[in-house]
């Protein structure tokens, strides 16, 4: 009797085992035997395509936060933005720092006035090379063909290792259930809970529909937005025509934020 | 040998009792914490890892530094450590566990944790931490629950055991380098950013291991019949003084090319902790604390006389848990985020609740360490007929 029952724990042990590490071999297995047949999405003809999006800020455009303050509203009411009091808890997808914080290997004493007391928008990077992604344990957050990193609030469990991971302060996570927070919930975009992690998304989903990013369109021309590998792009002719900076390029995450200053 | 956790006399059940009472409260406080969210603690956006993250890092160190007792015994044939080798076993499998809670308690969504297996990302460093994690627990309980069947029977542990115990003994400093790379794989962080860093977490761990089995060691020849033995605890006292010398050096390596070399991103998380940044000095006290106790604790060690004494010897085991204490679980990882990388100076205090949660995993690890050593040492007189 005792030897039935120590066999079959050991046997119960064993199975449970194996079950348990299938799906981590899947993950090493690449074999054609699990393929099945997946159904095709059709892409909404109007979509916005690229084969990297990026992004070029003309800091001479603006003067003051007032300049600025439109096209932060205009990204936080679209992406359901909570408002939290508590600073330890903000929720920020692009907002506005000082030169010497947005560029901390570039300050130094004698900067200019102008750069100095000029506010400076700051949002992700999408980064080429992005840090977040290959910290994350779950691809929660991941890179999309056309360089948009993205994040799946559903599939993301809070461990936070993208925010240690992230060399620009890029993150924000929800310390509390942000919904009562949100001043006018905007229907189309969902809200999140409590416990994951969130950013700026390049409004995918805007380009998705064939809509530039919500902050490019407030901007006034300010900001531009465009394929980098393509010659043509409006982007292409500002990189081309004027000496832009990246954030702490000497990392070489590849941000695809450009700046002239 | 499970029936013997059930026999104990008024302090054993006391002591189960008061523990337990003491993680019903911080799982009432979890229950809060799971309802409301993360911000009953006090991290912030800047500072988004804090204590739960920090205990887990210095008991992975506490976990691996088990393995000084059970290395010497397999690898170097020395008989004396064969005593207490369970016992350093039973101190891993009761830190990881601890580890395991602090890293539940420490998700946003715990209900989701499984993820990690559902989707595995080989890429991420999580990943090969939970393997680690988990397979060095596997391993010190079997390996420790067979080696004290034998124990008991009388008989020579199975080969197989002892195969185990190498790839255990193997797996020790990997969950530590593994828990490392979590940290000195990160671009912007330049307190982390180190080469030394894994061998620094081994360092503190080996320390601070043995230095808690020492005392673990002390309590149970006081508590109970079996005695440890006076060599073993002299030759777990040797291992402690060199590891913490070693762990001081590595760190002053650190300062040395951090500070030589004056690049402001890897400067200032070193100055926040020793001297305050912009003003603020909160682990200020702390971290001088923490330097002033390992260096006692070296003097304690290295001169043959104190540390043969073994109530100044407990002293020093005493100023090297702590010291490594603060340094791992309070200075290294809000350490790591202060500044922030738009240099922006977020300082971290955990909170009421957040400490209580903290107290109630400990409270889980010591009754897991208690049932597990209730059992070793009851073999231990058993065994010899006490």
């Amino acid at each position: 009797m005792e030897n039935g029952r120590r066999y079959f724990l050991k046997l119960a042990g064993i199975s449970v085992l194996g079950l348990g590490t299938k799906p981590v071999l899947n993950a090493f297995a690449s074999s054609e035997e699990g393929k099945v047949h997946e159904a095709e999405i059709q892409n909404n003809p109007e979509a916005l395509d690229a084969k990297r999006w990026a992004m070029v800020i003309d800091t001479r455009k603006f003067e003051s936060e007032e300049d600025l303050k439109p096209l932060i509203d205009a990204c936080n009411k679209i992406h359901n933005i909570p408002k939290l009091t508590n600073k330890n808890h903000e929720i920020k997808w692009i907002w506005i720092d000082e030169f010497k914080h947005v560029f901390t290997n570039m300050d130094h004493e004698f900067v200019d006035d102008r750069v100095k007391n000029l506010p400076f928008l700051v949002l992700c990077n999408h980064c080429e090379k992005p840090a977040c992604v290959r910290a994350c344990p779950t691809k929660a957050t991941f890179k999309r063909d056309d360089g948009i990193v993205l994040m799946d609030f559903h599939r993301c469990i809070g461990c936070r290792f993208c925010m240690a991971a992230c060399p620009y302060g890029s993150r924000s996570f929800n310390f509390r259930d942000p919904r009562s927070f949100i001043e006018e919930i905007n229907p189309d975009f969902p809200t999140r809970m409590r416990g994951v992690v969130e950013k700026c998304n390049f409004c995918a989903e805007r380009l998705a529909v064939g809509k530039m990013p919500a902050c490019v369109e407030a901007s006034n021309g300010a900001l531009a937005f465009g394929d980098l590998y393509d010659p043509d792009s409006e982007v292409r002719e500002l990189l081309k025509n004027n000496y832009t900076i990246r954030r702490k390029s000497e990392l070489g995450a590849g941000p695809s934020i450009y700046y002239i200053v | 040998m499970l029936e013997l956790v059930t026999k104990g006399g008024k302090k054993y059940w006391g002591l189960i009792i008061g523990l337990l009472v003491v993680m019903g409260i911080a799982f009432g406080f979890w229950l809060w914490q799971l309802s409301f969210g993360l911000g009953i603690t006090g991290m912030s956006r800047d500072v988004s890892w804090g204590f739960y993250i920090a205990q887990f890092t210095f008991l992975v160190g506490v976990a691996a530094g088990g393995v000084m007792v059970v290395l010497p015994y397999y690898f170097h044939d020395y008989k004396a450590f064969g005593r207490i080798t369970i016992l350093g076993e039973f101190l891993a499998i009761a830190a990881v566990v601890m580890c395991l809670l602090f890293i539940i308690a420490d998700l946003g969504q715990p209900l989701r944790a499984l993820n990690v297996i559902l989707y595995p990302t080989p890429g991420s460093v999580l990943f090969w931490d939970m393997i680690v994690l988990n397979g060095y627990l596997l391993l010190n309980l079997i390996v420790g629950w067979n080696v004290l069947e034998a124990e008991r029977n009388n008989v020579k542990y199975a080969p197989w055991v002892k195969t185990l115990a190498i790839v255990s003994i193997i797996w020790a400093p990997l969950i530590h380098t593994v828990t490392a790379y979590l940290y000195c794989g990160l671009p912007g962080r330049g307190f982390w950013l180190t080469a030394i860093l894994a061998p620094r977490f081994l360092a503190s761990a080996f320390a601070a291991g043995p230095a808690f089995l020492i005392l673990l060691c002390l309590i149970i020849r006081k508590v109970t019949k079996f005695d440890p033995g006076r060599e073993q605890i002299q030759s777990l006292a040797k291992i402690v003084s060199y590891a913490i010398i070693i762990n001081l050096f590595f760190f002053l390596c650190e300062v040395f090319v951090v500070f030589y070399s004056r690049i402001p991103s890897h400067m200032d998380h070193i100055k926040y902790l020793f001297v305050g940044l912009h003003g603020h000095t909160a682990l200020v006290p702390w971290m001088w604390s923490s330097i002033a106790l390992m260096v006692t604790a070296i003097v304690l060690l290295v001169i043959p006389t104190t540390r043969k004494n073994e109530a100044v010897l407990a002293v020093a085991c005493v100023a090297v848990f702590i010291g490594t204490w603060i340094d791992k679980g309070m200075g290294m990882i809000s350490g790591g985020f202060v500044p922030n990388p738009m240099h922006h100076v977020t300082e971290y205090m955990p909170t009421i609740p957040e400490l209580i949660i903290t107290l109630g995993i400990y409270a889980t690890g010591f009754l897991v360490l208690t049932l597990l050593f209730k059992i070793a040492v009851s073999v231990k007189e058993e065994v010899s007929g006490l």
